[in-house]
């Protein structure tokens, strides 16, 4: 059974277990848009890159910790500095793809993105590959699949027509992680929302049509209602609001 | 012919060869390498036969194509054995002065011999051209000697003489470590120690395999083609010296589609190599059993990348995975697989012929041995070198590469292929090995070398980079798929003037994430050329931004073109070849350039005779 430590604590695993699935249970969270418990990991989203090192010495490098089979003498962090590094840079290039995403918005408030100084590209899918994964491995269907290279690698059906492997159950549509609309905030226009970050009182108090599914909602889990911070966010606000470029 | 059935039968082999050639027959090699034929080798070969037989002399004079002997910038090449006198670009009208003078005495035929540029005189031998002086051919030497299409060949120059000393006298153990001894490092790009790959592969249960990498996507690059063309037996008998010591029955070459002549000439060394008993069931009578398949890559520059390879070879998409596990845990059908390069394999037979310590006699402290470049860009010899580890820049380019043409001045190298860094000149006494490289940005990859001079534009050549590195990423993962589509716009936008002194912060950054969190090392290490361009070369990217001005007059949307009234001479040249009809003036008059027509092509500062045409950069284009 490997023994490997995770932000300085000792975790014993059975063999095969990934640094994901050992860090869940010491109850440690890291984000993941391409990782589904059911499905085989993709690491696709790098979202859930880690800082690991083996042994005392040697260099560290970030590895995606969805596939990375824990091992012996692993040191782990899954909150370094490069790491968070990493986590918001990579998080401002998902808003600037798929600015229309509750999921990757929610995700940018809860991990700090405050800027993002890339022109908006309004794309709908960011291949994390989930449904596809989905259809495959859960439905056993195998009716759609990667198609194209780079820039035009997309989800699609054999030949672009409807495959009679297809049963129309729709899982694909369940577990895609960007097809939630975000919530129609203060900044509904803006490429960065960070709506929730600057309400005070908390959403559902101030706008009809805000929807917070947050669990926990950052905004209140941070703020309360009166947030003491309030001062600071506004500025942030006043620039999302008038839709300038940040 | 029977198979060999011992290594007394094989080196009994070799010494009837050897006795049944008299050293003193004339022999005229022409190289027939992909660069020489398509400079019209073939129609030399059956010029020379053809004079041959016109004097009768076909029976007494062998005439023999071999494989690239790297100098392809002088091609068609030939030599004359046994006196080894060097000829270039030979044409089928020179066979019969060649045949005259190997039959009248061997007088080398002057005009066809090389001229020094710098002392303008002519060499006789190969090893006296400036080109391949500094050379230290151990994998290419045999190239220019060899008929690569026929073992025995092979056999005279001492083939599979590793393997016989290997089947004999060594056990799997001893290869292993004489192969670490040797300090031999992957050749393929990120120079993995080949000893302790094997070693840790040899750690997991059987079966295992072998894969030999003949991918080579990196355009430009020819190193793996020409010797897979040239020797193929070299690096099939370095696949089963590692075969035997890996204890592997089933290997493969993965070559790309694209290489006709490599995959026929491997094919035919596979084949020789299993009638003469050196391959199949009981190799050389000992009881190895070992089996090569060919295949044949449908050319991604991704599928050189091994776990991509793997993908590719065993049928599914050719995009890599996660390591770990590595290839040496967990490769081919989920079992241990050793992946080498090309020119690794090759490597084998050497360091077993010559022994593990002189291998490392070679080169620096961490980088043993000869590494093969692709010379190419604004150089005077271009072409494939194998040189030392440790040689340095200046050696590469002047001494080896005989200096920039047109008396330019030498601005940058780029090193490693498309992801490799582009080195300033004020960098070349840096010596070339594995770490030294990647301390200045750059990487040895797998050995491509791009040489530029002060007519490049460092921004242009970075966007023109990351521009095939964006069509060539899998785009399976974000931060490759994305980053790369990102730098591409914002590159492209400084080089048309809409930078900002904010989109370099952008490209840092975009670069450092790429680097830490891409899956593979393509998205790992496709923004050196950016990152490298912005260490040594930020004043270029500030003239793009703020003054709007491209320093090297490369970039059309910041360029313009003017003519000299007191040049031009009104001979209309240049309103010929305009296509955008912006070249005003009558023949005979002084022509000017209507500034909202010129497209910036640069047609008529090509064919401007008395050179009134004009690159211009900077305040103009404002005021236009
Ligand atoms: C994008 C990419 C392309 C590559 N292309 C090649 C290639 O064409 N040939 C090659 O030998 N190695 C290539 N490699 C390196 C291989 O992944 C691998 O490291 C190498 O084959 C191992 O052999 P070596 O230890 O002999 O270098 C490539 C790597 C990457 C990331
Ligand atoms: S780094 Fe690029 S090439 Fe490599 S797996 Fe990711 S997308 Fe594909
Ligand atoms: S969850 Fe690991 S890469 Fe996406």
């Amino acid at each position: 059974m490997p023994k490997l430590t995770i932000n300085g604590i000792e975790v014993l695993v059975e063999k095969g277990v990934t640094v994901l699935e050992a860090a869940r249970f010491l109850g440690i969270p890291i984000p993941t848009l391409c990782h589904d418990d059911g499905l085989a990991p993709a690491s696709a989203c790098r979202l859930c890159v880690v800082e690991v090192r083996r042994g005392l010495e040697g260099r560290s490098k970030l590895l995606a910790a969805c596939s990375l089979p824990a091992e012996d003498e692993m040191v782990v962090h899954t909150n370094s500095a490069r790491v968070q590094r990493a986590r918001q840079l990579l998080i401002e290039l998902y808003v600037a793809t798929c600015p229309s995403s509750k999921r990757i918005q929610d995700l940018a408030s809860a991990y700090g993105v405050h800027e993002c100084r890339y022109e908006a590209e309004h794309e709908d899918c960011i291949q994390c590959g989930l449904c596809v994964r989905m259809c495959e491995q859960q439905m056993m269907a195998g009716a759609i699949g990667f198609a194209g290279r780079g820039a035009n690698r997309r989800v699609s059906r054999p030949f672009d027509m409807t495959d009679k492997r297809c049963r129309q159950c729709g899982a694909c549509l369940y577990i895609c992680p960007v097809c939630e609309l975000r919530c129609a905030g203060p900044a509904a226009e803006a490429t960065l929302c960070n709506g929730c970050l600057n309400f005070a009182p908390v959403c559902f108090q101030s706008y009809d049509d805000a929807m917070c599914f947050l669990d926990p909602c950052h905004a209140c889990e941070l703020a309360g209602p009166l947030r003491p911070d309030v001062k600071i966010k506004t500025r942030a606000r006043a620039t999302v609001l008038s839709g300038e470029k940040q | 012919m029977p198979r060999l059935k011992s290594v007394e039968e094989l080196e009994s082999l070799r010494a009837e060869l050897r006795a049944a050639r008299d050293p003193k027959r004339p022999c005229l090699t022409v190289c027939a390498g992909s660069g020489c034929t398509a400079a019209g080798a073939h129609d030399v070969l059956a010029g020379l036969r053809r004079a041959l037989a016109k004097h009768g002399l076909q029976d007494a004079i062998d005439v023999k194509s071999t494989g690239c002997h790297g100098f392809c910038e002088r091609g068609p090449l030939m030599i004359v054995w046994p006196e080894g006198t060097f000829y270039n670009q030979v044409t089928a009208n020179d066979a019969a002065a060649i045949v005259a003078s190997v039959s009248n005495g061997h007088v080398p035929v002057e005009k066809l011999l090389y001229r020094d540029p710098v002392s303008g005189k002519r060499v006789i031998r190969e090893e006296e051209v400036p080109f391949y002086a500094r050379q230290q051919r151990v994998l290419f030497g045999n190239n220019g000697r060899i008929d690569p299409k026929d073992i025995k060949d092979y056999l005279h120059v001492g083939g599979y003489a590793a393997l016989a000393r290997v089947l004999s006298t060594m056990s799997p153990e001893q290869i292993v470590d004489a192969v670490t001894r040797s300090g031999l490092r992957g050749r393929g790009g990120a120079g993995f120690p080949t000893g302790l790959k094997w070693k840790l592969c040899r750690e997991n249960p059987a079966p295992r395999y072998l894969i030999c990498n003949g991918d080579e996507g990196d355009p430009g690059a020819f190193m793996d083609r020409s010797l897979l063309e040239g020797n193929p037996h070299s690096v099939a008998e370095g696949m089963i010296i590692g075969a035997f010591a890996l204890g592997v029955q089933e290997a493969y070459v993965y070559v790309r589609a694209e290489y006709p002549l490599a995959c026929e000439h491997l094919r035919a060394a596979i084949d020789q190599a299993e009638e003469y008993g050196l391959l199949g069931d009981d190799i050389l009578g000992t009881g190895m059993k070992l089996r090569i398949h060919l295949v044949k890559g449908a050319g991604a520059f991704v599928c050189g990348e091994e776990t991509a390879l793997i993908a590719s070879l065993e049928g599914r998409v050719g995009e890599p995975h996660p390591r770990p596990p590595y290839p040496a845990q967990k490769g081919l059908w989920g079992r241990p697989t050793v992946i080498n390069n090309v020119k690794t394999w090759a490597s084998v037979p050497v360091i077993i012929n010559w022994g593990p310590d002189w291998y490392a006699g070679i080169g620096t402290e961490k980088s043993k041995g000869t590494m093969v470049f692709s010379l190419v860009g604004k150089i005077n010899n271009t072409g494939l070198v194998e040189v030392p580890m440790g040689i340095t820049l200046r050696e590469m380019i002047y001494d080896i590469g005989g200096g920039i043409p047109g008396g330019k001045a030498l601005k940058a190298i780029q090193i490693g292929g498309p992801s490799g860094g582009c080195i300033p000149a004020d960098l070349i006494d840096l010596p070339i090995d594995y770490e030294r490289l990647t301390e200045a940005g750059s990487m040895m990859g797998s050995g491509g070398m791009v040489v530029m001079d002060e007519t490049t534009c460092m921004v242009d050549i970075a966007r023109y980079f990351m521009e095939f590195l964006e069509d060539e990423s899998c785009g399976q993962c974000f931060p490759c798929r994305k980053g790369t589509q990102r730098m591409r716009q914002i590159l492209t936008r400084i080089c048309a003037g809409n930078g900002t002194e904010d989109d370099l912060l952008l490209l840092e950054d975009l670069g450092w994430l790429m680097k830490q969190a891409s899956l593979c090392a393509l998205g790992q290490t496709a923004a050196n050329p950016v990152l490298t361009t912005l260490r040594y070369f930020r004043d270029e990217y500030l003239a793009h931004i703020r003054e709007r001005r491209c320093p090297a007059k490369v970039c059309r949307e910041l360029i313009f073109y003017e003519i000299e009234p007191t040049l031009c001479d009104g001979c209309h040249a240049c309103v010929r070849v305009c296509a955008g009809d912006a070249i005003l003036g009558e023949k005979e008059a002084i022509h000017t350039i209507d500034r909202a027509k010129c497209t910036r092509c640069g047609a008529c500062l090509e064919v401007c005779q008395p050179r009134a045409v004009r690159a211009g950069t900077g305040e103009l284009v404002c005021r236009n």
